[in-house]
């Protein structure tokens, strides 16, 4: 098993978020976790990145190491966890390349980076003929070319994303949603959450339904899809 | 004309004390989110730290155990005294300011002062209350161009400073840990998932402002050798202001603030009488943040506080 939470309970400002959830990510996956707005699905990603403290009791392990031991950087840098934040969050100042080079920030291994600049370019390829331009420039959907491409420069071994079809147009989100599973293709196993889980379930091979925290129902993508609660809560009926 | 372009001069020599020291304000402001009050004080540590260099280094030669030209012993003041404080910044960094991350702001700000205040107190309580005359390391040649006085000790502090000013902005744009350095002015709380250590950036940036704060230290004191504890607290006070005056994390803007605050000492006191100085000078950088209130090239910090 690649990622392992057991158990993870959450609180901000010692209101409980999340209480005590368990999910797996075995290597090479794209899993997602579908819920309402508010229902703890970022504060999970957050948990996973540790920039959120977890309760006592929580347990992380990833590729049999205890996540808990790890700084963010860290889990970056060293664990090869990468992070699509909500609402994308580039360094507007930045340039489109120097956001891909802030990402390979703590990477030593130089030809292998070249290597991933080169996998974003082929993915994305807008991204390269924007490459000098800020980053507060690029569209909404180039933005999210650029969030993904710098989550796979920083960390390679797993993405976690939140929400990456927010405020994109279908085609354009149908778009990225290709060039993930090409990432995927790539060998990095991916974590998404969504709100849109029509979109997500039909990406994702299993699925996790989150609700007030707690995860509720669980299972292969098309199941869920064919689930009546799930087609009653979270498809429209 | 005359009086004006001495002046000129002068203002410019003031200047550069409020530009170097203010960078320091400036950039830890652009990464932290956060004041360094005792940045004031850590301008006092280094004109300390290179007057004990000097003269020690000075004594050494006229006691014949080295013999160093003038010039080298300069040159050897400034570097020495900008690496012991830079440590002295980063030591502020990691024992004031780290435990208090994710404490309220304003915990932070009252920690500075602390600081500060433990500064002065060690000064007077080490070395007792008396001013110290810091030496003059290079003979001073006096050039008369018409009737205003150019010195080579002002000469050299103006185009070192600038050279100072000038090397940072390069750092800053065009090194990868000056890139990160603007990512965290940007949006700090995204920096760490990018693999970058944020301890060590917010270190950096207490070790260059530090540097440069005590390359002010040294200047000061060749340019007015009296040096006393709590020499730290109108020059750091007026260097925050022009940090703020320039814009958050703008090392342009903060160079051209730090220069403004620089002419507006010497003009006022020139024109005004000088008692009415700060008041005056304060009252027209008031006035001009009320019409640019992030600064002269600052933006509203946009992102959010936390992700």
């Amino acid at each position: 098993m690649l990622l392992s939470i057991e158990n993870l309970q959450v609180s901000y400002d010692r209101i409980r978020a999340l209480h005590g959830i368990s999910f797996e990510v075995d290597e090479g996956e794209i899993v997602c976790i579908i819920g309402a707005n508010g229902a703890g699905k970022s504060t999970t990603l957050r948990a996973i990145s540790r920039l959120m403290p977890v309760e006592p009791g929580s347990k992380m392990t990833f590729m049999g190491q205890d996540l808990t031991a790890f700084q963010p950087d860290k889990v970056v840098s060293q664990l090869g966890i990468s992070h699509v934040p909500e609402g994308r969050r580039l360094f507007g100042n930045l340039t489109v390349m120097e956001n891909l080079e802030l990402a390979a920030f703590a990477r030593k291994d130089r030809q292998a980076v070249e290597r991933d600049y080169k996998l974003v370019f082929k993915v994305f390829p807008r991204l390269e003929e924007r490459m000098k331009q800020a980053a507060e420039t690029l569209s909404g959907g180039e933005q999210q070319m650029l969030a993904v491409g710098r989550a796979l420069v920083s960390a390679r071994k797993m993405m976690l994303l939140d929400e990456p079809s927010m405020g994109l147009a279908p085609l354009l989100m149908g778009n990225v949603f290709d060039a993930l599973r090409e990432i995927n293709k790539e060998g990095t196993t991916i974590l998404l959450v969504e709100q849109n889980a029509r979109m997500a379930l039909k990406f994702a091979s299993r699925g996790y339904v989150l609700e007030n925290g707690n995860i509720v129902l669980e299972g292969r993508s098309e199941d869920l899809l064919a689930n009546p609660e799930v087609k009653k809560a979270y498809l429209g009926g | 004309m005359d009086t004006f372009l001495q002046n000129v001069v002068n203002a410019l020599q003031w200047g550069s004390f409020y530009a170097l020291i203010a960078l320091g304000y400036s950039m830890v402001y652009g990464v932290l989110m956060l004041f360094n009050f005792a940045h004031g004080d850590i301008f006092m540590v280094g004109s300390y730290i290179g007057f004990f260099i000097a003269t020690g280094l000075i004594g050494l030669s006229t006691l014949g155990i080295i013999s160093l030209p003038g010039w080298v012993i300069l040159i050897l003041t400034i570097l020495i005294a900008m690496i012991l404080t830079s440590f002295v910044g980063m030591l502020v960094e990691r024992i004031g300011y780290r435990p208090l991350r994710n404490a309220p702001r304003a915990s932070a700000a009252i920690t500075g002062l602390m600081i500060g205040i433990i500064f002065e107190t060690a000064n007077l309580y080490l070395l007792g209350a008396s001013r110290r005359k810091f030496p003059e390391i290079i003979d001073t040649s006096i050039f008369q161009i018409g009737n205003v006085s150019l010195t080579n000790t002002k000469i050299f502090i103006v185009i070192i400073s600038l050279l100072f000013m000038l090397a940072l902005n390069q750092f800053i744009q065009h090194t990868k840990w000056g890139m990160a350095i603007r990512a965290m002015a940007y949006d700090f709380t995204v920096v760490p998932l990018m693999g970058v250590p944020v301890n060590t950036i917010a270190a950096l940036t207490f070790g260059l402002g530090s540097a440069l704060a005590a390359a002010a230290g040294v200047f000061y004191g060749m340019a007015y050798p009296v040096l006393d504890p709590y020499m730290g607290i109108e020059y750091g006070w007026k260097s925050f202001v022009a940090a703020i005056l320039g814009g958050r994390g703008s090392v342009i803007g903060t160079v051209i603030a730090g220069f403004l605050m620089g002419f507006l000492d010497i003009f006022v006191a020139t024109y005004f009488p000088s008692t009415m100085r700060n008041l005056i000078s304060f009252s027209i950088i008031l006035v001009i943040l009320t019409f640019r209130p992030h600064g002269f090239f600052g933006r509203a910090y946009s992102a959010q506080l936390r992700l």
